[in-house]
């Protein structure tokens, strides 16, 4: 019942429907954020509060607090990017409803806006809301895109992230990432003894969920393609393996039952398979197996530790670290375990690579002095820092590649907290957490 | 015998001397009751503990502890290799598991905090495998012997410091209380 609800909240936010308001499109193209030099310049942006056409109750709040809560979530998630400076909003207008289609440019003008979003919220007669989303060229006067979603109330701020989604790539030209979740372990408790519990949240936070209650440690979670199953690691019954969790039925099953240590898992990219770690007694390998389970087929053969294992978005290549050489390196080999290369070799450890889903680089743990989170071509080139804390590890990229999770723990405590950097360096801050964060691992963008 | 009461003697001399080097007390314990020494229940089979009057129960976790030694051996960084301090603890370990053939234990690896958490677990493995070696080959039978990694989840010292980094690197012997 749950899942079949989620579902029809899910198709209906799949299908953007047409505004009806009938303001030319303009041609665009001049507006656009500069992505490439890092984020020096965020781009000046207004997003007034959402009129609606006529108050009206909902499970979620009337439609005129929604108005003002979806500006908010639009506002922050904009901001959050680095790319957009939003006009503070002692300093935005009050829009009427007409106006949501025929914006006052000299008014947003003089704000020192180059982009404004205005858009409005309506309950619908079926329960549904439909939330209008418009972005305009202040200075140009056009219309540079309009997008409507219905959802249910329930749904509402995912309404709000695809607005907000709708803009950035309008401006930016990258993709959308706005409307995803993160899935984590939840952390509390003295450093020699922490409580460890599966979370997930959406990628700003909100909706934040315990999937485990922290009985036993869990380690590791990785989302599937579809986002209804998580992968993870727990030390249940005090036998350290791979699990899989359905998150529609709460339902869990051990993946594969070996009398040895399971870790590391990671789904391929059409979900069919999970990688992961089995340990030997001797060494630890890269084995593959059916996501439904079955017979493991080994990928790796020694020696020392090989895990960490991680798929290309064409799923044709895994790329893992070894210790093979001596010290924790970047491998990088076909998917059927063939044809393995060392692709790291600047000075220091190399762990926990994460292949970027647009395939183009490869974020990693660097162990050299510190722990930092940095990047590398696929082929090992281009290598570079992102992060600057005492111990930044485990690395998860956006849906678009953009932007890179992790975790930093603090030197002493042992705290640890949920981060976030964009991939040119640059606007590092923290993904709030109602106890500490570790493992984070970023969902697919929502269909 | 002489020997093995030589090595008791020294190994309680590095104890004593191990917690002096961590934290001096004020003021010194009042001795112990002579019904607990250890040396009434020295693993030789004929010792006087017969659990009446006595703190440490033959074949018991606290039993292994005193008669062995120590139940923990230290690695240096993402090292495995035992050492020969490490090799006199489990070699201790091996006599007290050998004279109590109905005793299971489960060997546990653990690493320091500054390694990347999966790296951490494999290399727990590792350093509870080198430990269940050694048992193996001083004569306790691996059946008896499991072993299972914490990585870097549950360190003893809290620091972030060398000290606790080298206290956290270890293999511990746990038997049944």
């Amino acid at each position: 019942m749950k899942v079949w609800k989620l579902m029809a909240a899910l198709l209906q936010l799949t299908a953007p429907i047409a505004l009806s308001a009938q303001a030319p499109s303009g041609n665009g193209g001049r507006l656009v954020v500069d992505i490439n030099g890092g984020i020096s310049q965020p781009m000046p942006i207004a997003i007034p509060v959402m009129p609606t056409p006529a108050p009206k109750g909902t499970p979620a709040g009337d439609t005129a607090s929604l108005g003002d809560r979806v500006a908010q979530i639009v506002t922050d998630d904009l901001k959050g990017s680095g790319l957009f400076q939003p006009v503070p909003k002692g300093r935005l207008a009050a829009v009427a409803y007409p106006q949501v289609t025929a914006p006052d440019f000299p008014t947003w003008a003089n704000t020192g806006a180059q982009a404004l979003v205005q858009g409005f919220v309506q309950a619908n007669n079926d329960g549904t809301l439909t939330v209008g989303c418009y972005l305009y060229d202040v200075f140009a006067k056009t219309e540079l895109a309009r997008q409507g979603f219905v959802v249910t109330p329930a749904y509402w701020r995912r309404a709000a992230h695809k607005c907000a989604d709708t803009v950035y790539t309008r401006l930016t030209g990258e993709g959308p990432y706005f409307d995803s979740r993160v899935v984590y372990v939840s952390e509390t408790g003295p450093k020699n003894h922490r409580i460890k519990r599966l979370a997930i949240m959406d990628q700003d936070g909100a909706n934040h969920r315990f999937l485990t209650n922290g009985q036993a440690i869990v380690l590791t979670p990785r989302f599937a393609p579809n986002q209804q199953t998580i992968t993870y690691m727990s030390f249940s019954g005090n036998r350290p393996r791979v699990y899989v969790y359905d998150i529609g039925s709460g339902h869990q099953r051990l993946l594969v039952d070996q009398p040895n240590m399971t870790f590391a898992p990671r789904f391929s990219p059409d979900g069919r398979y999970i990688v992961f770690s089995m340990s030997n007694g001797a060494g630890t390998d890269i084995y593959r197996v059916a996501a439904g389970g079955g017979a493991p087929q080994r990928l790796t053969n020694g020696p020392g530790i090989n895990t960490g294992p991680c798929y290309s978005p064409d799923g044709a290549r895994i790329v893992f670290e070894s210790d093979r050489s001596g010290t924790q390196q970047l491998y990088v080999m076909n998917a059927d375990g063939s044809h393995q290369q060392r692709i790291s070799f600047g000075g220091g450890r190399y762990a926990t690579p994460a292949w970027s889903p647009r395939g183009d680089l490869i974020a990693f743990t660097k162990i050299g002095g510190g722990f930092n989170v940095g990047v590398m071509s696929p082929s090992g080139g281009g290598e570079k820092t992102l992060t600057h804390g005492w111990q930044d590890e485990g690395p998860s990229w956006s849906p678009n590649g953009r932007v890179i999770m992790y975790f930093r723990t603090a030197q002493g405590s042992g705290h640890a907290d949920l981060w976030s950097v964009d991939l040119t360096g640059v606007n590092e801050r923290r993904i709030p957490t109602p106890l500490d964060g570790s493992d984070p691992s970023w969902s697919p963008l929502l269909p | 015998m002489s020997r093995a009461k030589l090595s008791i003697l020294a190994v309680a001399t590095l104890v004593a001397l191990a917690g002096c080097a961590k934290k001096p007390p004020k003021q010194l314990p009042p001795p112990p009751p002579s019904s607990s020494n250890p040396s009434d229940n020295n693993g030789m089979g004929n010792g006087s503990g017969n659990g009446v009057g006595s703190g440490v129960i033959p074949g018991s976790r606290a039993d292994f502890i005193a008669q062995a030694g120590s139940d923990t051996i230290h690695f240096a960084t993402d090292s495995y290799d035992v050492d020969s301090e490490s090799r006199g603890i489990l070699s201790a370990q091996a006599k007290w598991l050998v004279a109590h053939p109905g005793v299971q234990a489960t060997i546990e690896g653990h690493c320091d905090e500054r390694g990347t958490r999966e790296y951490n677990l494999a290399l727990g493995e590792r350093r509870a495998n080198s430990a269940k070696n050694f048992l193996v080959s001083a004569g306790v039978p691996a059946s008896r012997l499991s072993v299972i990694s914490y990585g870097k989840e549950r360190p003893v010292a809290e620091g972030s410091d060398e000290s606790a980094w080298a206290q956290n690197r270890r293999a511990v012997t746990v038997v049944p209380q």
